[in-house]
């Protein structure tokens, strides 16, 4: 029996995977699938030809890994890329399609975590890089993807998560402002696989990542949490889609971004599909925005589509709520002045999304960010004995 | 030298409608000074809570007119938390909560914005944990989101280990008695008879039971209806409350 997914998606709502550009009109912003997003900006990125190269991934600490791990390249066609990721849209048609992947093996215990950084020096040109990991049945490690510089980019990832193997994948977008990244991450969670999937969307101009899991065998965990501050004029966009198309799988999707400043833009949509084949499967997805000012705008939407009753549970939940100022009042009223109050109000909205994460640097760069963004310098002490 | 005292003079106050700004406190007098312990009674409605949250600064109240001092301090024009700094504390009748802010982390960034200073953590640790003991709650309580989840007692038990830890000149209650069952009522009111008896800290007690006042013993009495005090006496007021209720006062 094949280990793939069933090609043919029959999601209403999440289109048909397909490696042929011609598969994949030029988006007008009519589409569901595009309606949040400003196409206009990305007329560049629905073009092949526009395409100089790719960004180089560099490897933080891979020496210190010893033989677990190596970061070679395939070619077109050769496995295991495309066996996983089917683009949904022109861009990761025109990334997929690209002439070398890098690949990331892992095929033992990897106690430290594997840091990829991709940075960009130029946002005047296209970029597009499709990078493939793959997990081997049993082996265990943390991959941190960390996007930073300037850059137009188109950036895949294609992510293998063999039997009984745990791997748990963070993308950090942190590009400074006028950089524009879209990708598609997709994984294929094997039998009894544990597959965690951490987005932290903090820079660039318009970042939109569209990220899907399905699963080869019954019995795979995926966990997809994210979080995300989008400041004035930022456009920040997690689309994911969750295809239980075998029995026994658990998806827990959980979701959190404040938004704060003029034209300050997030959208999720989270879709989950439950196939006639998903008998007793188990999933709930949860995205909570919290808007700290006016101008602001959050799109949240969550869509389940269930062919099967057999299940244990399925729900979701969205939410966009403003600052509550009985908190404010409350904090205030024990002393503590309007902007401490605002900060521990924020940071304790993401505690929770934070504490399943659990990667430091996720927390730091958060924080960092939320510190930034109310207006206080990096270096407080007040917080940092809290452990 | 000023008066050492809590000092509501007057005090008028407003709060936003849909159909424009109603009248609440209609002229209130009142003071407090260090040792005493005054309980407000009145009906509901009578605005008794209004008058708490105003002193502490709550922006739903407007104050149009009057003055509340403490200790020579004038209130109404300072933020809220320069209340607090100034020395006012209130018990919350519906706590807040605050999601993903731990009570340890809560209370000692109070501390610290009340002080001027971080506490001295190994002390103030040690403090933390006796404080909560004496209220009953255990030392996992610490690491809980402020009030998230929290029963109504353990909300009411949580306000008064914020009393004792920042040890403010002034305490208001409001209505800290309401939803207590009877065991969560006598820890509340130890802990409150804890702070009144360090001899020069005022309280101000907004009830409308006397339930509570059998176990914290007022020095005063007021009655308070449509928007100011009735009357005044000693102790002996709650009890005749008790056996004639409100009805004499409400014509």
């Amino acid at each position: 029996m094949s280990n793939l997914p069933e090609t043919t998606t029959i999601s209403y709502l999440h289109p048909q995977g397909s490696f042929n550009l011609a598969d994949h009109g030029v988006p007008t912003g009519r589409e569901e699938f595009w309606r949040f997003t400003p196409v206009e900006k990305l007329t560049d990125f629905f073009d092949e030809n526009n395409v100089q190269g790719s960004l180089p991934i560099h490897c933080v600490g891979l020496g210190a890994l010893g033989s677990g791990t190596s970061l070679p390249t395939l070619g077109k066609g050769q496995v295991p890329r495309g066996t996983v990721l089917k683009p949904v849209d022109r861009t990761s048609a025109i990334a997929a399609t690209t002439a070398d992947a890098s690949y990331l093996l892992i095929d033992s215990e990897v106690a430290e975590p594997i840091r990829l950084t991709i940075q960009g020096d130029d946002n005047q040109v296209l970029t597009a890089n499709h990078l493939v990991i793959e997990a081997k049945p049993l082996s265990r490690a943390t991959v941190i993807l960390q996007y930073g510089g300037r850059a137009r980019h188109i950036g895949n990832v294609e992510i293998l998560v063999g039997d009984g193997a745990h791997l748990t994948v963070v993308s950090i977008q942190d590009w400074e402002r006028g950089s524009v990244h879209l990708g598609q991450h997709e994984a294929l969670v094997n039998k009894d696989s544990v597959y965690r999937h951490i987005v932290v969307t903090l820079g660039g101009d318009l970042v939109r990542i569209q990220n899907n899991v399905s699963y080869a065998s019954q019995g795979g965990d995926a966990e997809l949490l994210g979080v995300y501050f989008a400041e004035a004029g930022q456009h920040l966009e997690h689309r994911l889609f969750v295809d239980h198309n075998h029995p026994k799988g658990v998806s827990h999707v959980n979701y959190r971004g404040a938004l704060q400043g003029e034209k300050a833009t997030s959208v999720w949509v989270g879709d989950v599909l439950i196939r006639p084949a998903a008998q007793g499967i188990e999933t709930y997805e949860a995205n909570k925005n919290l808007v700290l000012t006016d101008g602001c705008r959050a799109e949240a939407v969550p869509n389940l589509e269930i062919e099967t009753g057999n299940i244990v549970g399925a729900g979701h939940s969205a939410s966009t709520g403003r600052f509550d100022e009985e908190q404010l009042f409350y904090l205030q009223s024990r002393g503590v002045d309007e902007a401490e109050a605002r900060r521990l109000v924020v940071r304790g909205f993401f505690t929770t999304v934070l504490n399943k994460i659990g990667v430091e640097d996720v927390e730091t760069l958060l924080m960092d960010k939320i510190d930034t963004e109310l207006g206080f310098g990096s270096e407080t002490g007040l917080d940092k004995e809290e452990k | 030298m000023t008066d050492r005292e809590l000092k509501i003079t007057d005090l008028h106050v407003d709060v936003e409608t849909e159909t424009g700004p109603k009248s609440i406190l209609k002229g209130v007098n009142l003071t407090i000074k260090p040792g005493e312990v005054h309980a407000i009674m009145g009906p509901n409605g009578s605005g008794k809570s209004t008058l708490a949250y105003s002193i502490a600064g709550h922006p739903k109240y407007t104050i149009t007119s009057g003055s509340v001092l403490l200790d020579g301090v004038e209130l109404t024009t300072l933020k809220v938390d320069e209340r607090a700094k100034a020395g006012l504390f209130l018990a919350m009748q519906y706590p807040v909560e605050v999601p993903g802010v731990s009570v340890s982390n809560f209370l000692r960034t109070a501390k610290t914005a009340i002080d001027g200073e971080a506490p001295p953590l190994r002390s103030w640790v040690k403090k933390v944990n006796e404080s909560l003991a004496q209220m009953q709650l255990d030392d996992e309580f610490a690491s809980r989101s402020v009030n998230e989840g929290f029963s109504g007692g353990e909300k009411k038990r949580n306000e008064i280990v914020q009393l004792e830890l920042l040890n403010p000149k002034y305490a208001i209650l409001d209505e800290t008695d309401s939803g207590l069952d009877i065991d969560a009522l006598r820890v509340v009111s130890e802990g409150v008879n804890r702070y009144a008896s360090q001899g020069d800290r005022g309280v101000l007690l907004i009830t409308h039971y006397t339930r509570i006042l059998k176990y914290i013993h007022p020095d005063f009495v007021h009655v308070f209806v449509d928007g100011h005090v009735v009357e005044e006496g000693d102790a002996s007021l709650a009890d005749s409350l008790e056996e004639t209720g409100y009805e004499k006062y409400l014509s």
